[in-house]
């Protein structure tokens, strides 16, 4: 470990070195992001359920974000465009066919927070997390401001029978959206529930049927 | 101690909710200003900077030495003013360190205790619950001064861009980065607002707020486990404690927050 972190403290003296002789304002783009790699496989370590690997590992959608956030600038539009296909193509359609469970179980996966970090365990159940950014129902006013307000989200989308075909692509979209953010919006905030394996096949039925199903508080 | 903080804890709660009742609705935000203004009268964080301040005094370790030469960036011995500027380079230790990483340095180098060791011991045990003594400690000597952390040495400058490059980095299950949450103005989290930390955020908010007792487990909480505890949610692997990656992020927050007068220590929820 000791030896790691010399080796990197001389890592960082070279790229060091190398902004000062060329007289150049630093270590280039490409050379900062070399060296944040190797900081960040140094400084973290396995956890419990939480993997080096979490970090280490990383697809190529979150790797062009991260690196547009750090430009400060936007993916371009056919790159976007080209990740959203591709994680469109990740995402797993209910096996049955059946896209809305139980609004009451969904509610509840909802307002937890709990699952995937270093002090849970493999078998507790995973929550939702959405309310830590999300607006669902009326009644529970401690809710994030991240993500935009879900209340009287199927009333607003004239979704009044879940099963109709009219209500067909909205179904379909808020599914996928769950399952995986990144297909609508390549660098979208959102978790992907589904495609990360946050959130079961079971799961995501319930919260569907939180935001759909018109006897749930959301679309009352 | 605890039964008593909790009563009085209970008591400002009653007092909140009665002051609402009375008058016209606040918002939650309002409400939670007013108990947070309630509870920083008598922050028990001064119990941790006079630990810290004897500590600091104390001749302690295999070498019987105190802290009172360890140079946290100003000079031997200086400290008010110290905490402001770091994180900082070091030419001793031929690295970019932190409060934190630079106080378990002096207590190797001066005092003879083992540094790996220390960075091994769970926050709020053993040395690691004086390193965050020592670090209230430190940050109370330069309370009210505006942070103005260097950027002349060219590694200060490499930490800045890495520990950018490290707070827009979105990983793990759930795809956050330090960014989800704090990349925006006026957000927050269930009830809680959440400063922009990619600009000045304004004094003793965000990295002007830290270390701080937090009420709601009774602990004194250094920087380092606050950003502990943000990996831990964002359901990452764990922060080495001290590590280069912290020691850039902190940089990149501090270099950020130019110009805001530290409140540390402050009381938070």
């Amino acid at each position: 470990m000791n030896r790691k972190m010399l080796a990197l403290g001389a890592a960082v003296v070279g790229v060091a070195a190398v902004g000062c002789a060329s007289m150049s304002p630093g270590p280039s783009t490409a050379e900062l992001d070399k060296l944040t790699q190797e900081m960040v496989k140094a400084s973290f370590r396995s956890q419990g359920i939480a993997k080096v690997e979490r970090v280490t590992d990383i697809d190529e959608t979150l790797r062009l974000c991260n690196a547009a956030d750090v430009a400060g600038k936007q993916l371009d539009a056919a790159t976007a465009k080209r990740l959203e296909e591709a994680n469109l193509k990740t995402v797993k359609w209910p096996s049955d066919g059946k896209f809305l469970g139980d609004w009451k179980q969904g509610e509840q996966i909802a307002q937890s927070g709990r699952g995937l970090t270093w002090t849970d365990t493999a078998n507790a159940a995973n929550g939702g997390n959405c309310y830590n950014c999300h607006q669902i129902s009326k009644e529970e006013i401690s809710f994030g401001t991240i993500g935009p307000s879900l209340y009287n989200y199927g009333k607003l989308r004239g979704v009044t029978d879940p099963n109709s075909p009219a209500a067909k692509p909205i179904v379909e979209y808020t599914w996928g959206k769950i399952y995986n953010a990144k297909a609508y919006n390549a660098c979208s905030n959102m978790p992907r529930a589904g495609h990360m394996g946050n959130l079961t096949e079971a799961q995501i039925k319930h919260v569907m049927a939180l935001l759909l199903d018109p006897q749930s508080p959301v679309n009352k | 101690m605890k039964t008593r903080t909790l009563a009085a804890l209970a008591a400002a709660a009653l007092a909140a909710g009665g002051a609402a009742a009375q008058q016209q609705p606040k918002s939650a935000t309002q409400s939670i200003e007013e108990y947070r203004a309630m509870l920083a009268d008598g922050n028990p964080a001064e119990l941790f900077e006079a630990k810290g301040e004897e500590l600091w005094k104390q001749k302690r370790g295999p070498k019987n030495a105190s802290l009172e030469q360890c140079d946290l960036g100003k000079g031997p011995g200086v400290v008010k003013g110290a905490f402001v500027e770091l994180p900082r380079w070091f030419a001793d230790t031929g690295k970019v360190q932190d409060l934190e990483s630079r106080l378990v340095t002096c207590m190797e180098r001066l005092q003879g205790l083992n540094a790996a060791e220390i960075a091994k011991t769970p926050f709020g045990r053993g040395e690691m619950a004086n390193v965050t003594a020592l670090a209230t400690w430190v940050a109370a000597e330069s309370r009210g001064m505006p942070f103005n952390l260097p950027q002349s040495h060219a590694q200060e400058k490499v930490a800045y861009e890495v520990g950018k490059r490290i707070f827009f980095m979105r990983a793990g299950t759930h795809d956050f980065s330090c960014a989800s949450c704090h990349g925006e103005e006026g957000k927050r989290i269930r009830l809680q607002d959440l400063p922009n930390l990619t600009k000045n955020p304004g004094d003793g908010v965000g990295f002007a707020a830290w270390p701080a007792y937090r009420v709601s487990n009774g602990q004194m909480w250094s920087m380092q486990l606050r950003l502990n505890d943000c990996y831990r949610q964002q359901r990452f692997p764990y922060p080495e404690f001290g590590s280069d990656a912290l020691s850039a992020l902190s940089t990149y927050l501090g270099v950020n927050a130019r110009g805001a007068k530290s409140a540390a220590p402050t009381i938070k929820r």
